[in-house]
């Protein structure tokens, strides 16, 4: 598997502006020719399509949701980062690019990471001119707000609903182009394998999810936005819907991996309340800038909070990080939770969650001021939970939220398929070993509306449009064989439901490869996978047939694929024997707990590439080099 | 909680479809509504019957996808809430539960409680978008908004489609998620190019579809998940009566 990033040359400042220049364009009256398959409808799925549609290009869009409003990226909350130093504190394009490269503790590549923090800029005059209704000053400018530890206000924010407007911008730009005729969007269609021929990405397998109809679409690219992984985990914020099969599927063909074992666990969300607990739901975290999070400090109280006195209060986060206090990064914050609760701290009836206690600044504030800044999301814990929060502290426990890793791209976008493309947080490229708050939609917008459409154009000006007709040998195996993998599923016939392996699955991955690994704990774990794949296709009962619509052979295949990717997973973190960002190894950590880095032999992102199921997978490394951003060792305390 | 649920089961568009009565034992308060449905899923799943089909999936009350009536309700009991927030401690008292599809013409039951919704998307082609071309905006900071337009569009733009203002409408009219749309673009200096010929034809669609008139019942407001006023279906009708009265499509405006 060759890797070759293809950074442009020259100082960083100027690697984009000369790779816009340099790369080949379609001539106008050509464009019409192309055909390109965007897969997910989401920021980095419809703002790619849209802008692809608008160039002239034709676009097809497959999405398993039923209308192409309802992507993921819909329900982030907080907002989203641009550097444009409305606020005067001294942000810019450098800073930007710095403090991701440095939050994401110097495990992404610094060119592509310079260009996003570049792009910055349009995507928020993009999203002002669609109608998007960011948050705005008495004196009718934008205004902004400090995000997830940053030391300048650079987030945008459409009250906690940032994700639903920029979605729905690119929503509405998407369907223009549908009404202008430029783009199809196929609702209730899932990818289920890529067509390659030759060695490149020609079209793709969809499902109608209706009808259960499997067919090829044939296409001169292939793009996938098919967002994160995280519910490999069973429980995560993410939709139900969130799966790895379009990226896992690609893998198989040949496209390499990249860091998959580079997950983001969130550490303000509501902890589970019973063993149906379906998903888990975040709780934004600008709640840290007010809320003061402790446990208790004997082990095993079960004492209501209002009953345990000051005294025997542990606070914590701010006893170990004076300086960030309650504020500390997300990675360090939601390991010292589980640290507290795996040691006999944790509060609620299950013992598992930390509090989260607005009683300080209520005395401080009043009540009127906290209704003020966080209204809403009380009341949505009070529905979740039944309690309310004015009066009792919230319980808050970390969860799986993001996924660093992802399909490993070139500068271009670009995956080791030639043809074949992956944007926003289906990728691998711009968060290293840990995002920033406020940095995916960012990307995913980047990636969309700016990278994306542009780079594309360098690859079709090289290729033969419509070379591939849907009778094509390739598309008929690739039909066959998804065909035979949805009649083995429903063949089982055995007893144990999908959603029950889901969870067994996610446990495991949870308490080996989730928020503390260590190399025993992950080659239990490889086994143990093996084991839970081995009984899901003995044992899994999915009712139905084929033809027609059937959530749980969706279901089915979408828990096939995590089953076979969570052991790339853990290989990933196997290893990497280091500790980076999210991703903390038991063995390496200083005195103090922290995680110590190893850049002398991990300053590379990790690629695999497929040897089949059970075999264990060739790893391929794309050095890091740090030119811009000197080496440093992160420090909170 | 123990409870005995009416779930409507529909094979397809052609099907008939009829309530079928099942038991929901054990259930704790803590559940979600969808939780307890996941629920009878598996027990329907382990007596080797098909399990009932309900959309749904950021469970958290923003993607609008999940949609289902509860007791006749569209969204269930509780106001300001959809039907994946409503947690089984919001049914308190209650032994029997109806559930049900959303009800439109022009939402053709897909199976059991899953309706299609595809419409709505028509109506937003439509119209429901400003027309900027990707890189040709000027500095967002650029033009001021005055920070009540702002809110107010966004009072509209939170809309989730979800349809539910549709299922309560006697009419089965989707006027209101057509004039939030309208209202929030209208709202903004960006919408107002095509503010009238917007209105003109969202409302051709949403009419074309086959959503019904609105004769202000307003039921449609008392359903919203995100309390989408009323409101905005008289400015809606302002909008359409100065377009239908005065928009020129080709008139030249300025010289
Ligand atoms: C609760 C929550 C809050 C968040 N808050 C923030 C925040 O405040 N700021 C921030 O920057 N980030 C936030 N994030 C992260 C951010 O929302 C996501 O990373 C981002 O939206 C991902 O966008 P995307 O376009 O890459 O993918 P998605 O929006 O996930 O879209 C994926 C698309 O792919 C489709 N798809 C997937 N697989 C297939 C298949 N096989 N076939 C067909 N279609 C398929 C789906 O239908 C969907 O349309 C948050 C995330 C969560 C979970
Ligand atoms: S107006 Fe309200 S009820 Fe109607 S689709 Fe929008 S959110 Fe749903
Ligand atoms: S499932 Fe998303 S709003 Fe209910």
């Amino acid at each position: 598997m060759e890797l070759n990033a293809k950074i442009p040359s020259g100082p960083i400042d100027q690697h984009w502006t000369n790779h816009q220049f340099e790369m080949k364009l379609v001539n106008p009256a050509n464009k019409r020719k192309y055909n390109v398959i965007v897969i997910g409808s989401g920021l980095a799925g419809a703002g790619a399509a849209a802008t692809m549609g608008e160039l002239g290009y034709n676009v097809r869009v497959y999405t398993y949701n039923d209308s192409a409003r309802r992507a993921h990226s819909i329900a982030a909350q907080g907002g989203i980062n641009a550097a444009k130093n409305y606020q005067n504190d001294g942000d810019s394009i450098f800073r930007l690019f710095y403090d991701t490269v440095k939050g994401g503790d110097f495990r992404s590549r610094e060119s592509n990471v310079y260009r996003l923090a570049e792009v910055s800029l349009n995507i928020i005059d993009q999203a002002v001119a669609q109608g998007v209704p960011f948050a705005r000053e008495y004196g009718g400018l934008l205004a902004n707000r400090s995000f997830g530890g940053a030391q300048v206000s650079r987030t945008f924010y459409a009250r906690g609903q940032t994700g639903q407007q920029l979605l729905l911008g690119c929503y509405q730009a998407l369907q223009k182009q549908v009404h202008a005729g430029n783009v199809k969007v196929f609702s209730r269609h899932e990818m289920m394998d890529v067509v390659v021929v030759d060695g490149v990405a020609k079209g793709v397998v969809v499902r109608d999810l209706v009808s259960g109809r499997i067919y090829s679409d044939t296409a001169d690219a292939v793009v996938l936005a098919t967002g994160g992984y995280s519910n490999v985990f069973y429980l995560s914020t993410n939709a139900k819907g969130c799966n790895v099969t379009a990226a896992w599927r690609a893998h198989r063909k040949g496209a390499g991996f990249a860091n998959p074992c580079f997950t983001q666990i969130h550490p303000t969300c509501i902890p589970p309340s019973g063993e149906e607990q379906s998903k888990l739901t975040l709780m934004s975290e600008s709640l840290r800038n007010d809320g003061r999070i402790w446990v208790p400090a004997k082990e095993g109280d079960t004492r209501a909070a209002a009953d345990i006195p000051e005294g025997e209060r542990d606070y914590y986060l701010e006893r170990f990080y004076p300086s960030f206090g309650n504020l500390s990064p997300r990675d360090i914050s939601s390991r010292r939770a589980k640290e507290m609760v795996d040691s006999g701290h944790g509060v609620g009836e299950m013992r598992n969650g930390v509090y989260l206690d607005f009683a300080d600044a209520i005395n401080r504030l009043g009540e009127g001021a906290i209704r003020e800044r966080y209204g809403n999301l009380f009341a949505m814990y009070e529905k979740i939970t039944g309690e309310d929060p004015y009066k009792v502290p919230m319980r808050i426990y970390p969860a799986p939220h993001y996924t660093m890793g992802g399909l490993w791209v070139d500068y271009n976008l670009q995956t080791t398929v030639p043809g074949l493309f992956a944007t926003g947080e289906a990728n691998f490229s711009d968060h290293g070993a840990n995002r920033l708050g406020a940095s995916a939609l960012m990307q995913g917008m980047a990636d969309g509306y700016f990278v994306m459409p542009l780079c594309i154009g360098d690859w079709l000006a090289r290729v033969n449009p419509g070379d591939t007709p849907t009778d094509h040998p390739a598309c008929k195996d690739a039909e066959r064989e998804v065909k035979e993998k949805m009649d083995a599923l429903l063949a089982v016939g055995g007893k144990t439901s999908v959603d029950t392996f889901h969870r067994r699955l996610g446990k495991v991955m949870w308490d080996y490869c989730g928020m503390s690994r260590d190399a025993d704990g992950l080659k239990s774990a490889i086994s143990q996978i093996k084991e839970i794949r081995d009984e899901y296709w003995q044992d899994v009962r999915v009712l139905g047939n084929g033809e027609s619509f059937n959530q749980s052979l969706e279901k089915a295949g979408r828990v096939a694929d995590f089953m076979e990717f969570a052991e790339v997973m853990c290989y990933d973190a196997l290893s990497r024997d280091e500790s980076c960002g999210a991703h903390y190894r038991v063995e390496h950590v200083d005195e103090e707990g922290e995680a110590k880095r190893d850049d002398e032999n991990f300053a590379y992102s990790a690629v695999w590439e497929f040897k089949g199921v059970g075999e264990e997978p060739a790893l391929h490394k794309e050095p890091l080099t740090f030119e811009n951003v000197p080496l440093s060792t992160r420090s909170y305390k | 909680m123990d409870l005995t649920l009416h779930v409507w089961r529909q094979d397809g568009p052609n099907d008939k479809g009829r309530f079928e009565t099942l038991p929901a034992k054990d259930i704790s308060e803590h559940m979600s509504f969808l939780e307890m449905l996941d629920l009878v899923n598996e027990q329907l799943i382990d007596q080797g019957k098909e399990p009932i089909a309900f959309d749904h999936d950021c469970r958290e009350g923003i993607c609008g996808t999940c949609g289902l009536m509860i007791n006749g309700v569209p969204h269930g009991p509780l106001s300001l809430t959809t039907a994946c927030q409503i947690h089984m401690r919001h049914l308190e008292g209650a032994t029997e539960i109806w559930v049900e599809p959303w009800r439109a013409t022009a939402f053709p039951v897909i199976k059991d409680l899953v309706v299609d919704r595809s419409a709505m998307d028509r109506i937003i082609e439509a119209g429901g978008y400003v027309s900027v071309r990707t890189g040709a905006a000027q500095d967002a900071n650029a033009t001021p908004i005055k920070k009540i337009d702002a809110d107010m569009a966004m009072d509209a733009a939170i809309c989730i489609g979800c349809g539910a203002c549709v299922a309560a409408c006697p009419n089965a009219s989707a006027m209101l998620f057509t004039s939030a749309k309208v209202g929030h673009l209208g709202f903004l200096p960006q919408g107002q190019p095509e503010r009238y010929e917007r209105v003109l034809n969202m409302v051709q669609v949403h009419d074309d579809e086959g959503f019904g008139n609105c004769t202000n019942h307003g039921a449609c407001q008392n359903a919203c998940p995100k309390g989408i006023s009323v409101d905005f279906i008289s400015r809606l009708n302002r909008d359409l009566v100065k377009a239908t009265l005065t928009y020129k499509p080709y008139e030249i405006t300025a010289v």
